[in-house]
């Protein structure tokens, strides 16, 4: 039992890991990823959000949306499948969190606000987080397994975008050429961590 | 501009009851004709993997219909292989099925991340003009690298080779995982065996090259870039090919052809 | 007035451009670009979105209640993907199921978010439209352009049709494998930013 969510864990934390396998959340992870303090900070913000919009869709598509699913509130009900409602409402818990989350910043941490800047908001279209929701709908998992793949999809992002901004720290004691500095170059360090991480395909749990 | 609290939840409700009512207009109108579409390329590709239809062939609506009227579609008992007659083939949902608890079973531990077993399943048989089984198509699913890969095997009626395989709905990466759809790598399989004497699936998806179908008729190149999704069509056909799944089907098409 | 309307559409093709400048819509250019055509489709999709989400939320920009703003403009970005998605499905099948799950992505696609917040929302309607259609043809760009390398040099080939004859089919091209994987299309947008960065050498970040 525990080396189930054992397995699911290490899968989404390593070998399936949102930002270098499935290239999810690109836009904040390439923008954000300049001081290892700041990425912390972002990487943090994504774990919660996961953690908590996940299980929280779990629900919601298991109450509501799936086929069938409204047959609590009515035998009748049970004849409709309001799927295609998805991502709407998918996104909407996802914004509804993240207004909570920036809130929250804001107040106890205003300085990591202020260098977060527009990327907090941001979070909301962040691939991954809805991604996350997605894959959670099409593996059909239960409300445990959602809560321990959000939990463990945000570390796995978190975990890619500080190792990203301490390559770019170390970075800039290097002579990169005028047009390569900064974006580009970092996309080219991403897709080398994006290879090294195929090591890890190779692994079945 | 900051308004009063009341404002934002009039606009907020307006806002919502305006999309709902577009998304769901818009839903109404065209999910009918997406359905016939879907429908449609699924029998298209029952065709295909039989043999009856070439990939590139543009078939119309009626043709696919004359087509398959070739093929008998049967709903079997998964547990016991045995045809069940009071199911209407027609009005039968698998995936439904598959979902509803009362008609499905939790599935056993398996790596193709299947969770439900429908009861019953529809498979298609095509027979010659004596009757006699020449082949079986049967629906198999599993998840790859994004989503659930939904296809059909087809199978010579002596369960010694495998004529052909399709996925008619997948949502795997365009150019990687997606290349299941590509005929180049669907040619791959026709040729190859699947089972072992014990009518064991043994036939496999590999890692790097694997020979022509006479000097490797056990293994499957897998796509270049894909190692999710070529392990998940793997691990599919063994579950679905395996004694768990249809194997009271296959065992019982077995004995059949060898009492007559 | 024709010449602002001009640098407003023509602006964001290479001297603003989303993807190489803004580091937005960064996901799906790595996704669906290993063939021309789904590139092409999601190209058309996304300028489609973000010329009628700025639209929509430009005319409603003086009625968004701010506190609300962000949800508000995702609400009618998904709305607009979904109605998207069920054409495509209905009308363009075979791409539609090529596509998968990008498209739902494209809800996710900052760009559109972006250009909602940055633009539409302190612009009037006939100039966000237009902003909206240079921002989704600046993506276009890149994307075609980025599929173009990745399609050529990965599988041989250009819109489907074999340019490069494989080795496999008996010919002399051997395919670049990590054209097709996803840190090939990292290399080739590292490498145009460089280009364009070099073209247009105020772009270049400060140390």
């Amino acid at each position: 039992m525990l080396e189930h969510y054992l397995s699911l864990a290490v899968k989404a934390i390593f070998v399936e890991n949102m930002a270098l396998a499935f290239f999810l959340g690109m836009c904040s992870f390439l923008a954000v990823s300049r001081k290892v303090e700041t990425a912390l900070g972002l990487g943090a913000a994504v774990i919660f959000v996961l953690t908590v919009t996940v299980p929280m869709n779990n629900i919601i598509y298991r109450y509501l949306l799936a086929d069938g699913a409204l047959a609590w509130v009515a035998p009748g009900l049970s004849a409709y499948n309001l799927s295609f409602l998805g991502f709407l409402t998918y996104i909407g818990t996802i914004a509804a969190m993240v207004q909570i989350v920036e809130m929250t910043i804001d107040r106890l941490a205003p300085k990591l606000y202020g260098a977060l800047g527009v990327f907090l908001p941001l979070i909301a279209v962040n691939c991954a987080i809805l991604g996350a929701s997605l894959f959670m709908v099409e593996r059909n998992y239960g409300l445990a397994e959602s809560t321990v793949f959000g939990f463990s999809s945000g570390l796995g992002w978190a975990l890619a975008i500080v190792a990203l901004a301490g390559i770019r720290e170390r970075l800039r004691y290097s002579n990169v050429p005028a047009g390569l500095r900064g974006l580009g170059i970092t996309f080219i360090l991403t897709g080398l961590m994006a290879i090294g991480f195929m090591a890890f395909s190779g692994i079945q749990l | 501009m900051q308004h009063s609290a009341s404002y934002n939840i009039k606009f907020a409700t307006a806002l919502c009851v305006v999309c709902a009512v577009i998304v769901s207009l818009a839903f109404e109108m065209l999910h009918t004709r997406y359905e016939l579409n879907a429908a449609l390329d699924k029998q298209r590709n029952v065709l295909i993997v039989s043999g009856l239809a070439d990939e590139d062939e543009d078939l119309s609506r009626e043709e696919v219909e004359a087509r398959i009227s070739n093929i008998q579609t049967v709903i079997i008992d998964l547990q016991t292989g045995m045809p069940v007659t009071d199911i209407d083939p027609g009005t039968f949902d698998q995936r439904k099925q598959a979902t509803n608890l009362l008609t499905s079973r939790e599935a056993p531990d398996n790596r193709a991340q299947v969770r439900r077993l429908p009861e019953h399943v529809m498979v298609y048989e095509a027979r010659g003009s004596d009757e006699t089984l020449s082949m079986v198509v049967l629906p198999i699913e599993g998840m790859g690298l994004w989503s659930t890969l939904y296809g059909y095997i087809a199978l010579d009626a002596d369960l010694e080779t495998i004529l052909g395989l399709t996925f008619y709905e997948h949502r795997e990466t365009p150019g990687l995982g997606g290349e299941v759809d590509n005929p180049r790598w669907k040619a791959l399989w026709p040729g190859r065996r699947p089972f072992d004497e014990n009518l064991q699936p043994v036939i496999s998806v590999i890692k790097g090259r694997a020979g022509s179908v006479n000097e490797d008729p056990y293994n499957v190149d897998g796509l270049s870039g894909a190692t999710i999704t070529s392990r998940g069509v793997d691990h599919m056909l063994k579950f679905w090919l395996g004694a768990e799944v249809f194997g009271p089907y296959l065992q019982r098409i077995k004995q059949e052809r060898e009492a007559s | 007035m024709a010449n602002s309307v001009k640098r407003t559409l023509v602006d964001p093709l290479f001297n603003d451009n989303p993807i190489t400048l803004q580091v937005l819509g960064i996901c799906s250019a790595l996704a669906v670009t290993t063939r021309m055509d789904t590139a092409l489709v999601m190209s058309v999709a996304v300028i489609a979105v973000l010329a009628f989400s700025s639209l929509f939320v430009s005319l409603l920009r003086n009625q968004i209640p701010t506190s609300i703003r962000i949800i508000v403009q995702l609400t009618i970005i998904a709305s607009l993907v979904i109605v998207t998605d069920q054409i495509l499905k209905a009308y363009v099948f075979e791409i539609s199921k090529q596509l998968s799950v990008f498209v739902g992505l494209i809800i996710t696609n900052c760009i559109i978010m972006g250009r909602a917040e940055a633009y539409a929302m302190q612009n009037t309607p006939s100039k966000s439209l237009i902003d909206g259609i240079g921002n989704g043809l600046g993506y276009g760009i890149i994307l075609m352009a980025t599929a173009f390398l990745r399609e050529l040099l990965g599988s041989g080939s250009v819109f489907g049709v074999p340019v490069l004859p494989l080795a496999t089919e008996g010919g002399w091209y051997n395919p670049n494998g990590l054209m097709v994987l996803a840190p090939g299309a990292f290399f080739i947008i590292g490498f145009f930013i460089w280009i364009i960065r070099t073209w247009k050498p105020d772009q270049v970040e400060a140390d």
